[in-house]
């Protein structure tokens, strides 16, 4: 009996149909992130533990409405990314552009959102100051907002590289390197909104 | 429009719902906070695997992709829970 035959075929195609989006060090990135607003997440907690009836009573001041629809949206930019890959590897550049763009939009729907929550806020006299509760909730919705802003730009970059054409649709890997990105963001709000407007 | 026949839409349309659930049901006061604040988070860290496993395309990732992204979900939802409920 040879070698060969001793090795499964079916494992060795699913070795090999594995693949990991991007490249690694995205990854490796996104992992470190996500790391860091693990522990900031523990922090709020432990902040929340300390004092309950402060944080509840805070936490009845936002409006967990602009919350849920930010939600919405970034899941709505998600799939629009997912969407644009897909048309991308289907060599379909023109499509992917389209998808692109309504997923910018949506980044943008977001920050509009969060501009007049915080102007709310700011016209309240609630700042960063005003207790522990705030202090973790401009800073954790800030760190996350300047994420939204950076994947924006990367959503611009790759709207601007799908209108021409410069995706190879067999590796679009910058492509999936800034999707990975953008779903990241989307991931961590996932949490995060919960976390500072839902907790009882 | 090949689009609709993406399983992304399916896994899209089940988040939008499960934000639905959360944000305007699971957290009014039909429930005590204790069960209505586990099941938020819960059900966030199942809307995260979703996105991991479908958006992120980590379903066919290598494996030890997937152990470590599985792993800071899992720490992440632990820590958090832990020290509300303890």
């Amino acid at each position: 009996m040879s070698v060969e035959s001793e090795v499964d075929p079916v494992a060795v195609l699913e070795r090999r149909s594995r693949h990991l989006p991007g490249v690694e060090g995205v990854w490796v990135f996104v992992i470190a992130d996500m790391t860091v607003f693990g522990v900031l997440f523990a922090c709020f907690m432990v902040g929340r533990h300390q004092d309950p009836a402060l944080f509840e009573a805070s936490r009845h001041a936002l409006n967990p409405n602009f919350g849920g629809v930010n939600t919405l949206i970034l899941l709505t930019s998600s799939l629009l990314v997912v969407l644009a890959l897909d048309a991308v590897r289907k060599n379909r550049a023109r499509v992917a552009s389209h998808f692109l763009a309504g997923a910018f939009c949506c980044g943008v729907a977001f920050m509009v959102s969060k501009a007049i929550e915080y102007t709310e806020k700011l016209n309240a006299n609630i700042t960063l100051l005003t207790n522990d509760f705030y202090m973790y909730y401009f800073t954790l919705t800030g760190i996350h907002l300047a994420h939204v802003v950076a994947g924006n730009v990367v959503l611009f970059v790759l709207w601007f590289k799908a209108r021409a054409r410069t995706f190879d649709p067999d590796s679009p890997t910058v492509f999936e390197c800034g999707a990975t990105y953008w779903h990241m963001v989307d991931l961590l709000w996932i949490m995060l909104f919960p976390l500072l407007y839902l907790l009882r | 429009m090949v689009h609709l026949r993406n399983p992304a839409l399916a896994v899209w349309a089940a988040l939008m719902l499960a934000t639905v659930v959360s944000t305007w049901w699971l957290a009014k006061d039909a429930f005590t906070p204790t069960v209505a604040t586990v099941a938020i988070v819960l059900v966030a860290a199942l809307k995260i695997r979703f996105v991991m496993r479908y958006f992120m395309e980590l379903r066919t990732a290598p494996l030890p992709w997937r152990l470590a992204t599985d792993a800071w979900l899992l720490t992440a939802t632990g820590v958090i829970l832990g020290i509300y409920l303890f």
